[in-house]
């Protein structure tokens, strides 16, 4: 017994030798710096002058008197009502397509994944060019319809579509996981549905989807996570522009503290961005018992 | 009767089956489009850039679109070494440390651990752009603004939650009875590691590397906010830097296209290579549920 004791007490330290990168990069990288934004939102501060005790004032003067963090906040959530929903039913149409028997399967995988891989500057040039309201091949193929497009990143009124027809392209990531999904449906029950006399409608409204619905679940969180944290394309592409039409709410924190240098306004903005994905992905998990389905439900003889 | 329902049945399938295919084959072009009207653009010359409707085969082949803008404007050469650098010593870090992380976690046991493992899946959940205020301030303060340590430094302390997640799960396919016949001939926890669990956990090494490599590759943020001189730029600061430095000569949106494919070639090539490596690893991202 003792001897065991010793031996448990031996392993505990070996594992806290294993995880200790971990323990010290979650310090110094994740949970500390998230403290310390805590802090440092309760200072003014300009990395030049020592930082001054200003209490809730950087909260106060985001939630009473700057429309601009109102106006990044209403893009971003604007973005992502749309980006999230479209992006999943668009993955789940090309998972289903890439589920059925034919010619050409592994290529087309390839050619819907491929977007989801690349990402970063060089898309956002690509973009930039796709969408050019003279000579961008989108304004090309609405012309070729008899539409002539609007000059997507300069109006208003279309930069936000053009914004989330990008993230559609991207949707690469999401289409795997339910092709995966859609792969783990036992054929017995597709069998036993038409037995039963069900259509594809039918055998998709009551076979696929509910066992699709944990996958569905798992890209929704991933899915708001990943649209409240859109950066790149922002800057790159219109600088929150046209009159702040684009004004995503990660590039105003960035505006604000390595622009501006108002470090105290940003730690404030980070620590309300996170406690917004906080609650959007408790939010979630909680509406997830109403509407997600566990096969582990399935009657045993089913 | 009976023939007369399969035949129709028959019909009905291969119907819906060609409507299937040309779906399949419509929305495969239009995905595709993007990367065709890039590659086309880049090796265009001036003249058929500005054309509407579009040419998509150029004629003449500019190839000298990619000398010109690889070489003669901006030092992308530079660029490339300095992004090489970070990405692979970066992800050398997150490897070692994430798979040496994980190994705690799934063949180790000790008190608390399932509980500090939901203390690491819950970091996934945290924005860098929480932190990057702290994070600036401390590295400032280490006197290592504008040289490559805030990019790789971090990496080395467990990589990232998504990776020790990863890890541990591969590692828990292995069979626990080879830790305990090989600490019963007297292996150390770190031998076991290092010279059993990690041989056979080849597939979801590769995993991690490569997502780390081109997460490393294409990290825009980190290095907008560290880098401040040219010399020390990556390739996603140096071809935003190139799109301004072009403007002085006009819109060239052929010299743009030629870098932004060069930037974009390395992640391609080992997207084709490793194309199974990485859906593996999207797949069991999803298989948690």
């Amino acid at each position: 017994m003792k001897q065991m004791s010793r031996r448990a007490r031996r392993e505990f330290w070996v594992a806290m030798l294993f995880i200790s990168p971990w323990v010290i990069g979650f310090a110094l990288f994740e949970f500390g710096p998230l403290v310390a934004s805590l802090g440092i939102s309760l200072f003014k501060w300009d990395l030049i002058q020592a930082p001054s005790w200003i209490g809730l004032d950087n909260y106060l003067e985001l939630f009473t008197d700057d429309p601009l963090f109102w106006q990044s906040l209403k893009v971003t959530s604007v973005y992502s009502l749309f980006s999230v929903p479209f992006g999943l039913l668009f993955a789940l149409l090309l998972a289903l397509l890439l589920n059925q028997p034919l010619p050409g399967i592994a290529f087309f995988r390839t050619v819907f994944y491929l977007p989801a891989v690349v990402s970063g500057v060089a898309v956002a040039m690509l973009w930039i060019w796709v969408f050019n309201g003279e000579f961008g091949v989108v304004n090309y193929m609405l012309d070729v319809v008899g539409i002539e497009g609007p000059n997507w990143f300069f109006d208003r009124t279309w930069v936000m579509p053009a914004f989330i027809l990008m993230s559609l392209w991207g949707v690469g990531g999401s289409m795997i996981i339910f092709l995966a999904g859609l792969q783990g449906v036992p054929q017995e029950l597709y069998d036993a549905a038409e037995v039963d006399g069900a259509g594809r409608l039918r055998q998709f409204q009551h076979v696929t989807w509910p066992l699709l619905t944990p996958v569905i679940f798992f890209n929704l969180i991933i899915g708001i996570i990943a649209s409240f944290q859109t950066f790149t394309n922002s800057y790159v592409i219109t600088e929150g522009g046209p009159a702040n039409a684009t004004l995503f709410y990660v590039l105003y924190l960035y505006n604000n503290g390595f622009k501006f240098f108002r470090m105290g306004k940003a730690a404030t903005m980070a620590w309300i961005l996170f406690v917004i994905i906080l609650a959007l992905t408790i939010l979630v998990l909680r509406s997830s018992r109403i509407w997600v389905f566990y096969e582990t439900e399935l009657p045993e003889e089913a | 009767m009976v023939a007369r329902r399969t035949v129709g049945k028959r019909l009905q399938r291969r119907i819906w089956g060609s409507f299937n295919f040309t779906m399949l084959c419509g929305l495969g072009l239009l995905m595709a489009l993007p990367f065709f009207w890039m590659l086309s653009t880049s090796l265009k010359v001036e003249q058929q850039v500005y054309l509407f409707p579009p040419i998509w085969v150029p004629n003449p082949w500019a190839w000298e679109n990619y000398r010109i803008s690889l070489f003669d404007i901006l030092p992308f050469t530079r660029f490339f070494l300095n992004t090489v650098y970070i990405t692979v010593t970066a992800t050398v870090g997150a490897v070692l440390s994430s798979s040496m992380v994980a190994f705690a976690f799934a063949r180790l046991r000790w008190p608390g651990r399932d509980k500090v493992f939901l203390l690491v899946l819950a970091t996934m959940m945290v924005p860098t752009y929480s932190t990057i205020v702290p994070r600036f301030i401390l590295f400032r303060n280490l006197d290592w603004v504008d040289t490559f340590w805030p990019l790789i430094v971090p990496l080395w302390f467990g990589g990232s939650a998504f990776f020790i997640f990863l890890m541990r799960q591969f590692y828990m396919t292995i069979p626990i009875d080879l830790d305990e016949a090989a600490s019963i001939d007297g292996c150390s926890e770190f031998r076991i590691w290092w010279s059993i669990i990690l041989p056979l956990s080849k597939p979801a090494l590769a995993t991690i590397t490569i997502l780390s490599f081109m997460a490393r590759w294409n990290d825009f943020f980190d290095p907008l906010i560290f880098l401040n001189t040219m010399e020390n730029f990556t390739v996603a600061l140096g071809l935003n830097m190139f799109r301004s430095a072009i403007e002085i000569y006009g819109v060239r949106y052929h010299w743009l296209m030629a870098a932004s494919v060069t930037v974009l070639l390395p992640g391609l090539i080992i997207f084709f290579f490793f194309q199974k490596t990485f859906v593996q690893g999207v797949v069991m991202s999803g298989i948690k549920g």
